[in-house]
């Protein structure tokens, strides 16, 4: 009977419950049913020996991008939740930014159905903030989220006025929904392809400055304490603006923020030779930045570590690093790249898998991301030290746009569990 | 000729002043001196590039550095062919990389690039078989005409080591600036970079260089300035409030020069916009306008390194 299993010998970590130690988990009916002594092997049940390897929820990523609909050949649900799959991801919020946007409940519904079918990741609509992305006018929100959306973002830009982020803002607090944003200051970024700085003036790139992101991160600060909204701010890159959510936060601004694991990892000089893989929008940062983002894993001003992850094929990618699209697929390397943290003695292992599993699920509201009794059985086993290389052809995803291709890596996710079923297995994978 | 240098630069391309170290700029240097003089002028070939396709790939619209590079590879015996990229597939929507497949598939020599991206050059070197020269790509570099502004020096001042040489005008757009920073930096001459802070990128002191504001200032005892062409979108945008403030606080004019030391060499890489950042007067001062000498020696510098990369047995 599939979703009765016991697996037995795995350090399991779950942050959620404060629990780090070796014990047997079971699963009922796919669900958590025991942990520790009480965990017994079930009738009908399978048994998977862990020795060696890490339990932990499955990794939940807020704010993927695909190309279902309008843009197949990028990525499709189905090759998401196989590339989510495999780096144990279980459960996705999917970006409203498709063709057509998801700014419709028919839409939002089918985004829901389309995931149930295709994958057996989670599969989770973030809606649209206003019609079509263009930033004119407020979406249906309160018929969306009644749809089943479970967030509200403007896709990569900024919303252009404060006026309507005002507006959005106090309209999404009435039905209680979260707003999700980027933060860059249109005007400051214009043309801008790498951060603006010493390389940038160097190559001979137009540079966005890090003053961009601090000017809309504190003026939708403003707008959230002035509305009462709980707003996320997506990836941010910058000390300054993380600074500045810190402190909102201190005055108790319901603001939250989530960096994506390529400016916790990489660098504006990781551009070197013009290398487009590397053209992400936000830019990767300077080094500082970089730093003071892992500060910010540790104490609290970050709220979730996304992949970002941003499918681009060939010919967006195949061009002069100005004229290339900006964007990295993310959902294989998230876990190998908070791993690489914690390898590197740069983030604590409990701070990246939290960042990673409870504290996204609790901020988007949805089930996952923990092992508490009777929660659904998502969970990844983990390899933690295996050594491999990030070959891009090697990618589930269709697009193979990764920052990371041919970088030394150390371990990897051998087996996903989505509701007590094996979704993953390393050891069954066909080759790639 | 030193000798010793002849053969340190040795390619396998041309993409950039940045990655060659002092040796391989003086060996490039020493091989066109080779290339300059009267017997050239007569139009006298040689046959070092004989037998050898010469492609110049030109993305943007270029009189002086297309033909100068065209002049230059004719010379050596070599077969050019000019893209007119207007009309060709370019306009059609076929991407850099294709042209580029697409063209190497004819197996050319050399391929002559200028592109409007930065990077472009070094992109193309990745896909072809054959020695790409860079001949400007974006607000990256144009290390040729670094060569020539250096060769051209050289004839005047000698060694140029010590020297003082002022770099003005829009340096945040020009890779002409860029290439020029680091050759003349390389080779020991003291640098100056000045122009409206709009147009100076802030991390401009960063690159080994003194940074001014005020022109007087940066000519201070300098025995060459070189000033740059203020693009016309740049005129008109919102770096600058005017043309008229531009000319008064930037544009070569007899009074700044004076703070230049007596008889200071003046550059330009062309076309020059006179009345805007050069005063005719200055331009067309046989003494010390080095502009039409910069012509010659960009023919020599093309030269010698069309030379280093395809000529001889291969």
């Amino acid at each position: 009977m599939t979703g009765n299993i016991l697996v037995r010998g795995a350090r399991v970590l779950d942050p959620a419950n404060n629990i780090d130690r070796i014990a047997d988990i079971e699963v009922k009916n796919g669900k958590i049913h025991a942990i520790g002594d009480k965990a017994k092997a079930p009738k009908n049940g399978t048994i998977v020996e862990a020795d060696g390897l890490v339990l932990m929820p499955g990794l939940v990523d807020i704010m993927v991008r695909t190309g279902e609909p309008g843009a197949e050949h990028r990525e499709t649900l189905q090759s998401a939740g196989e590339a989510a799959l495999c780096g144990g991801v279980t459960s996705l919020v999917i970006s409203p930014q498709t063709n057509p946007v998801i700014d419709d409940p028919a839409l939002v519904d089918f985004i829901k159905r389309r995931g149930a079918t295709q994958t057996r990741a989670r599969i989770y609509p973030a809606g649209a903030l206003t019609q079509g992305l263009a930033g004119e006018r407020i979406a249906e929100l309160g018929l969306m989220r009644a749809a089943g959306a479970v967030v509200f973002s403007n896709g990569a830009r900024a919303v252009p006025t404060a006026a309507l982020m005002r507006h959005a803002l106090a309209y999404a607090h009435s039905f209680g929904a979260l707003v999700s944003c980027r933060a860059e200051e249109a005007s400051l970024a214009a043309g801008g392809v790498m951060n603006a700085g010493d390389f940038a003036s160097r190559l001979g790139l137009s540079g966005i400055p890090a003053v961009a992101e601090l000017i809309s991160v504190q003026r939708d600060i403003a707008l959230a304490h002035n509305t009462g909204a709980r707003l996320l701010l997506e990836q941010i890159s910058t000390a300054a603006a993380l600074d500045a959510v810190r402190r909102a936060k201190a005055r108790g601004v319901a603001v939250y923020c989530s960096v994506s694991i390529h400016h916790l990892t990489l660098n504006e000089m990781d551009v070197g030779d013009y290398r487009t893989f590397a053209h992400l929008s936000p830019p990767l940062r300077a080094e500082d930045d970089r730093k003071a983002l892992l500060a910010g894993l540790a104490d609290g001003s970050i709220d979730a570590i996304v992949s970002g992850h941003d499918p681009r094929p060939a010919e967006d990618k195949r061009l002069p690093f100005a004229q290339s699209a900006p964007g990295a697929v993310g959902l294989e390397t998230l876990l190998p790249g908070i791993l690489s943290l914690v390898h590197s003695g740069e983030a604590d292992l409990r701070d990246v898998v939290r960042l990673t599993t409870a504290s996204p699920a609790k901020l988007m509201g949805i089930s996952g991301g923990t092992l508490a009794m009777g929660a659904p059985a998502d969970f990844t086993l983990v390899d933690m030290d295996v050594p491999w290389v990030c070959d891009a052809d090697s990618l589930r995803s269709k697009s193979k746009n990764t920052p990371y291709d041919e970088r030394r890596m150390q371990g990897r996710a051998v087996m996903t569990f989505v509701g007590g079923e094996k979704c993953y297995d390393a050891g069954k994978a066909s080759p790639k | 000729m030193s000798k010793a240098y002849r053969d340190t630069f040795t390619g396998p391309h041309l993409l950039g002043i940045s990655g060659l170290n002092r040796l391989e700029v003086e060996s490039l240097l020493d091989a066109a001196e080779e290339f300059v003089g009267p017997k050239q002028l007569q139009g006298r070939k040689k046959n070092y590039l004989s037998g050898r396709t010469q492609v110049n790939l030109f993305f943007e619209p270029s009189t002086r550095t297309q033909s100068s590079f065209e002049v230059a590879g004719k010379r050596l015996g070599a077969d050019v062919i000019n893209m007119a990229l207007k009309t060709s597939s370019i306009a059609k929507g076929e991407t850099l990389i294709d042209t580029a497949v697409t063209l190497n598939a004819m197996h050319p020599d050399l391929l002559v690039v200028r592109h409007g991206a930065s990077g472009a050059a070094a992109l193309l070197s990745q896909k072809v078989d054959c020695a790409v020269v860079n001949a400007g790509d974006g607000t990256h570099e144009h290390p040729t005409q670094a060569l020539l502004d250096a060769l051209t020096l050289r004839h005047h001042l000698g060694d140029l080591a010590g020297k003082r040489i002022a770099i003005c005008g829009d340096i945040a757009h020009s890779r002409v600036a860029r290439s020029n920073v680091i050759l003349l930096t390389l080779l020991g001459a003291e640098v100056r970079l000045c122009g409206p802070v709009t147009l100076v990128p802030s991390s401009a002191h960063e690159w080994g260089v003194c940074v001014f504001t005020d022109m007087n200032n940066a000519l201070d005892g300098c025995d060459a300035v070189m000033m740059l062409r203020l693009q016309s979108e740049r005129m008109d945008s919102a770096l600058i409030p005017s043309r008229r403030e531009y000319f008064r606080f930037y544009g070569l004019d007899r009074g700044k020069l004076a703070h230049a030391k007596p008889g200071a060499l003046v550059m330009h890489p062309g076309p020059m916009n006179r009345g805007v950042e050069i005063d005719s007067d200055i331009a067309d001062d046989p003494a010390i306008s080095l502009i039409t000498e910069q012509g010659e020696m960009g023919v020599a510098v093309r030269m010698a390194v069309l030379d280093k990369l395809a000529g001889g047995a291969s």
